[in-house]
């Protein structure tokens, strides 16, 4: 067993101490994320009045808030596991959704050129020359807020980051003569996207993922800051912090314990990513 | 003789004069397709998803209201008609009139304009001021544990949320220690914080461009010959390297000035300033949907232009850069 891990180490190298922090940090939130009604001692939104604002470690009949209450009294660190489960939600509905439909669009752009290429990879300019936060605040608007439009947001502006890579990395490989054959055989595109194409781009679009997934998380609690995004009472870490924010007076726990969950995990996937990116990009080093 | 002379020597000028001014064409028409694109954008989701007129009257108006509203904004009229008429209004500067307030929104915008601009310069002056000398740093001193501490505070500055930044400054200098005001517009003490949150995302993309700039001058000959006739490093920098490595962060000072301006409309919200992020979320809570898409329009025009004018200077700038579009 222990041959077979420094086997292993052997390949990947000794990690580097930051990377192994940041793959810890990573895998606490997620697994607090998926197992939250285990973990969470109290119901996100149970309110409790007589328990209103109390500082971290407080105890009151039976209720022991470890990390403080809220306005309403209700239990920071069952909201905080609970809102992880949101946060991560959107961002992974919004990253493996603007993944597929950028990644796809993108290939296929570079491997029929013409006019599809140029359809495409102009709407890809364009998109990106566009704030996201504008295409949010019309959407919302108009749409109203919460969590489905949220997402769609997200896909909106999101996508073309995916297609860019793919499209570059699909040119890559456009012109081999195994791309070739199989088209003269009379693949379909799903089949040489499928099979030929995305075998060769996945370690490219791997790095994107990870570095867009901090960004995604980043954007739906800026949103639900601005009220924007998901709607209290729903916990999400957005709408913990903007509500946190009216009470840095009196109880600093209700935004800095949401604020420093989101900032340790955007920052552990954001050392992750660059650390993806040195190791599968020669190029990079 | 003489003249052929000349004009030969001026021929790569005017080859190089045609191939920027075509390169500037298609990026302008790019620039106008997009923001084209935004504005259709805009008047479909608007017309598409529900009754506009619901959107401009103000909340608890009558049937009967609703009904005279819409025939006198032109609602009624077929949808091809209304998008004309938007667009029309737009060539002349017209983004309606805010229901609300009861003012052309065009006033209403251009009343907030000043504050969001003194917020993106005083953020983009602390960006550049931390963000240029740590990049430097960074790359020269590359092997020192200096670097690792300065790397470690970019990746913080990536990856801590603006509105998080925020609600610390204040917490700390504005309620602990009371140095500065909270919120609100005082003076230039009321800038500090907002521009310190605001700028200090910034400061990290500064910090990556400065370094990678400075990395791949640093290993150039005449650093090597500068060097070995005795200059110090910090004159050989200050003299003789950043010419060269300014090119590629004088060209993403655009694009962050447009990073920074929609930043801002977070940064607005929590310090209470009068700009226009914070006009457009208290419009969304008054339902003040003219305002909303005049803010939307003008916001992505300004991007549209920023991004236009950092493809531009990349190309402009630094003549040894090979113009995109030539061959594709």
């Amino acid at each position: 067993m222990s041959a077979a891990l420094s086997s292993i180490g052997r390949v990947l190298g000794r990690p580097p101490i930051g990377i192994v922090l940041a793959i810890a940090t990573v895998v606490v939130i997620l697994v607090a994320a998926i197992f939250a009604p285990l973990i969470a001692p109290y119901d996100p939104n149970v309110q409790n009045l007589l328990g209103r604002l109390k500082p971290p470690g407080f105890v009151i009949r039976n209720t022991h808030y470890l990390l403080g209450s809220d306005e309403l009294g209700r239990d920071t660190f069952s909201r905080l596991i609970y809102g992880a489960r949101i946060s991560l939600l959107v961002a992974f509905a919004s990253v493996v959704l603007s993944g597929i439909t950028g990644s796809i669009l993108g290939m296929l752009a570079a491997l029929y050129r013409g006019w599809v290429e140029t359809v495409i990879m102009r709407a890809v300019d364009i998109v990106l020359s566009i704030p996201a936060i504008l295409m949010a605040i019309i959407t919302v608007a108009t749409l109203g807020p919460g969590l489905q439009n949220v997402v769609f947001v997200l896909v909106l502006t999101r996508w073309p980051r995916y297609a860019r890579v793919a499209y570059g990395q699909t040119l890559i490989i456009a012109n081999t003569s195994y791309l070739r054959l199989s088209r003269s055989m009379g693949a379909g595109w799903f089949h040489i996207l499928r099979y030929h194409v995305l075998p060769n781009i996945a370690g490219a679009i791997v790095v994107v993922v990870t570095l867009e997934f901090g960004l995604m998380v980043l954007f739906e609690a800026g949103l639900s800051f601005l009220g924007l995004g998901v709607q209290p009472p729903t916990a999400s870490w957005g709408v913990m912090l903007s509500v946190g924010r009216n009470y840095v007076a009196n109880a600093w726990w209700l935004s800095v314990i949401p604020g420093a969950a989101l900032f340790l995990f955007v920052l552990s996937v954001n050392v992750l990513g660059d650390f993806l990116r040195d190791r599968l990009d020669p190029r990079s080093r | 003789m003489k003249d052929t002379d000349a004009a030969f020597r001026r021929a790569p000028v005017l080859e190089r004069v045609i191939q920027v001014g075509g390169f500037v064409v298609r990026r302008l028409v790019q620039a106008l397709i997009a923001l084209f694109g935004v504005i259709t954008l805009v008047f479909f989701l608007q017309r598409l998803t529900g009754d506009p007129v619901l959107l401009l009257v103000p909340q608890g108006a009558t049937q009967a209201d609703t009904d005279v509203m819409r025939t006198a904004l032109g609602f009624d009229r077929p949808l091809y008609i209304q998008y004309f008429g938007f667009l029309a209004d737009l060539v002349r500067f017209d983004l309606g009139r805010s229901y609300v307030q009861n003012l052309p929104v065009v006033d209403i915008i251009s009343s907030r304009v000043p504050y969001t601009l003194e917020l993106a310069a005083g953020a983009l002056v602390v960006a550049i001021g931390l963000g240029v000398p740590i990049g430097i740093l960074i790359a020269v001193r590359r092997d020192r544990f200096e670097a690792r501490w300065l790397i470690g505070l970019v990746l913080i500055g990536q990856s801590m949320p603006t509105f998080w930044t925020s609600v610390l400054l204040i917490m700390f200098f504005g309620v602990w220690l009371r140095w500065l005001p909270p919120s609100g517009v005082n003076g230039f003490q009321s800038l500090i914080m907002p521009s310190l949150a605001l700028g200090f995302l910034s400061m990290a993309t500064f910090a990556r461009v400065t370094r990678t700039s400075v990395l791949d001058e640093l290993s150039k000959d005449y650093v090597r010959t500068g060097l070995a006739k005795g200059l110090s490093m910090s004159r050989l920098i200050a003299h003789h390297l950043m010419r060269n490595a300014a090119v590629p962060i004088v060209t993403i000072s655009a694009l962050e000035i447009a990073n920074l301006l929609t930043g801002a409309i977070i940064i607005e919200t929590v310090f209470a300033w009068p700009g226009l992020g914070q006009l457009t979320i208290q419009a969304i809570s008054a339902r003040d949907f003219s305002i909303v898409q005049g803010v939307v329009i003008i916001g992505a025009a300004a991007a549209i232009l920023l991004n236009l004018i950092a493809d531009l200077l990349y190309s402009i700038i630094d003549p040894r850069i090979r113009l995109p579009g030539r061959d594709a």
